[in-house]
């Protein structure tokens, strides 16, 4: 499934919430099922600056294929959740679709204040590490 | 469960002066209990804001036309209602700030850099808001002064003995909070202030908390600068009010350079004004200082100790209601107490907290609310804090306990 093949799913999936705290309840779901991260990864070179709470992101190369881990501290649930959202978009795409993606399923879900609060918790700056990382493992980096 | 005091304000007419509560936030009626962080304002204030930039907008003090001289008398008599609002002595004593960190930092900045000296010590105690800290970081940095701070027990509150241990006859300035505004203590500021006095240290209380809830008398306190801001006394943004003792603010320097501080400017020399224009350089904020006169006659109308009685209502109601929910814990349960809780969620991180009580329509505050230090005395990043004002009601808190309990279920 191509990124935005994945994007539409998630459109038609939160279209099915009528209410924002089912959206929510479905974004802390998606953390609690997300795979662990090795405690060894969860450097500072990893962590998201610019959220309140703790969150780290790391990638690794599999045949020209990048695979995300992410986890946050253990109480943060929704920032949890939201990395797992980003990671199941972009999880096992090549760098350069990374690099290049247009996350458009962010304002179309309708996640409300998720994004307002997540826009000081960090949210850009998840993308932006994810992208960066699109970004150094292009072809020709 | 009935408070011990009764509150004789009829709250849903109190509501119905606030036309902001009266909305739907994520398709449920706004609980707005971020009331520590600014309170909302009353019709007539928001009227006398109209009124003013309708009726009588002009620039003030230098006018001779008839707007000019209205909106003088309107901007002179809000400094003559702080100084019956403050039981100030005179009211050259009444300086018109930007707010409270405005205040404390002409403080830090004038008197502080006029009479501080090296190895001089300053005290604050733990529950200071960063901006009555970090002003006084700054003039030890620039003057070699040395900061001392007062600690807190357990329950929130501080430690008066550990406090006359740290005054000494180096103690120059005492810098303390009135009422905290994450844990809501009430603090003994009159004698915080007689030892500080006792050892000659000059005195700054921060009562930005305080100014909506309790009675203030700075003659009877004895302070020597209190400073506080009217967006928390259900005025406007952008103002508050310094007031320091007569003989201290003539010996101060001015804070800032311009027009209204000045008697006459030559470029040779330049003469001072006196109080309390030496301080206030430049157009003032004329439409808010002029605004919120008309909060402080609404707060006197409903009586402060009414609405004392009322918020202590809500607070007992809330500790109460709080208290049984599974896995949370007040930080703050200091004898004496404003309408503040603060608390933390066992596994839960108060932003998801916020975000989901948002979610159902309840405004409250989380993180560490300026207040890093005492985060850190607590062992804790940040608190959900739910702060009252008159208009709320225990519907509301009800409200909050249920949407807490939904928080707990999504999370737990």
């Amino acid at each position: 499934m191509t990124i935005n093949e994945k994007q539409d799913e998630i459109i038609e999936e939160f279209d099915l919430f009528d209410d924002q705290l089912d959206k929510t309840q479905y974004i802390i779901d998606l953390g609690k099922k997300l795979s662990p991260m090795p405690e060894s990864k969860k450097t500072d070179e990893n962590r998201i600056m610019g959220c309140q709470s703790k969150v780290w992101v790391d990638a690794e190369l599999k045949d020209n294929r990048l695979y995300f881990y992410g986890d946050s501290e253990p109480t943060a649930q929704i920032s949890k959740g939201l990395v797992g959202l980003l990671i199941r978009v972009l999880s096992g795409e090549k760098p350069e679709d990374i690099a290049n993606a247009d996350l458009y399923f962010i304002p179309r879900v309708g996640m409300g204040n998720l994004i307002t609060s997540l826009r000081a918790g960090g949210l850009a700056s998840m993308i932006e590490r994810m992208k960066a990382f699109g970004k150094g493992y292009s072809t020709g980096n | 469960m009935q408070s011990a005091i009764e509150t004789t304000l009829d709250i849903q007419q109190i509501r119905r002066d606030f036309p902001i509560l009266d909305q739907q936030v994520n398709g449920r009626p706004l609980v707005y209990l971020d009331n520590a962080a600014t309170n909302q304002k009353p019709t007539a204030v928001i009227n006398a804001l109209t009124d003013y930039y309708e009726g009588y907008n002009a620039n003030i003090h230098r006018g001779i036309h008839h707007l000019a001289e209205k909106a003088t008398a309107a901007f002179e008599a809000s400094r003559r209602a702080f100084q019956d609002f403050l039981n100030a002595k005179h009211w050259q004593e009444i300086i018109f700030t930007y707010g409270t960190t405005d205040g404390i930092n002409l403080v830090a900045q004038t008197y502080g850099r006029r009479f501080l000296n090296e190895g001089d010590e300053i005290i604050i105690s733990t529950m200071e808001h960063h901006s009555n800290i970090v002003p006084w970081q700054m003039l030890c940095e620039e003057k070699g002064c040395i900061l001392k701070v007062i600690p807190v027990n357990d329950e929130g509150e501080l430690l008066i003995d550990e406090y006359e241990k740290l005054l000494t006859e180096r103690t120059k300035f005492v810098s303390c909070v009135h009422v905290s505004n994450s844990l809501g203590t009430i603090n003994p500021v009159k004698t915080i202030i007689d030892k500080a006095h006792a050892v000659g240290a000059v005195v700054l209380i921060d009562g930005a908390q305080a100014s909506s809830h309790l009675d203030l008398d700075v003659q009877a306190l004895d302070a020597d600068f209190y400073v506080l801001s009217a967006h928390k006394l259900y005025g406007p943004t952008g103002m508050g009010v310094l007031y320091g003792k007569k003989e201290l603010l003539d010996s101060m320097p001015p804070y800032r350079g311009g027009g209204e501080m000045i008697k006459e400017v030559t470029f040779a020399k330049t003469t001072y004004n006196e109080i309390p224009y030496k301080f206030e350089a430049g157009t003032p904020n004329i439409a808010d200082v002029v605004a919120v006169k008309t909060a402080l006659d609404y707060m006197a109308g409903l009586g402060k100790e009414n609405i004392a009685a009322h918020e202590n209502d809500l607070l007992q109601y809330a500790t109460e209601q709080l208290s049984e929910l599974n896995g949370l814990r007040i930080i703050g349960r200091a004898k004496h107490k404003i309408g503040v809780v603060s608390f933390v969620l066992d596994g839960i991180h108060h932003q998801d907290t916020g975000v989901i009580l948002d979610q159902q329509g309840i405004a409250v505050r989380t993180g560490h609310h300026c207040t890093q230090p005492l985060m850190q005395r607590f062992g804790i990043a940040g608190t959900t804090r739910a702060s009252f004002a008159v208009y709320n009601t225990r519907d509301e808190i009800d409200r909050l306990v249920q949407g807490l309990r939904r928080v707990q279920k999504m999370m737990l």
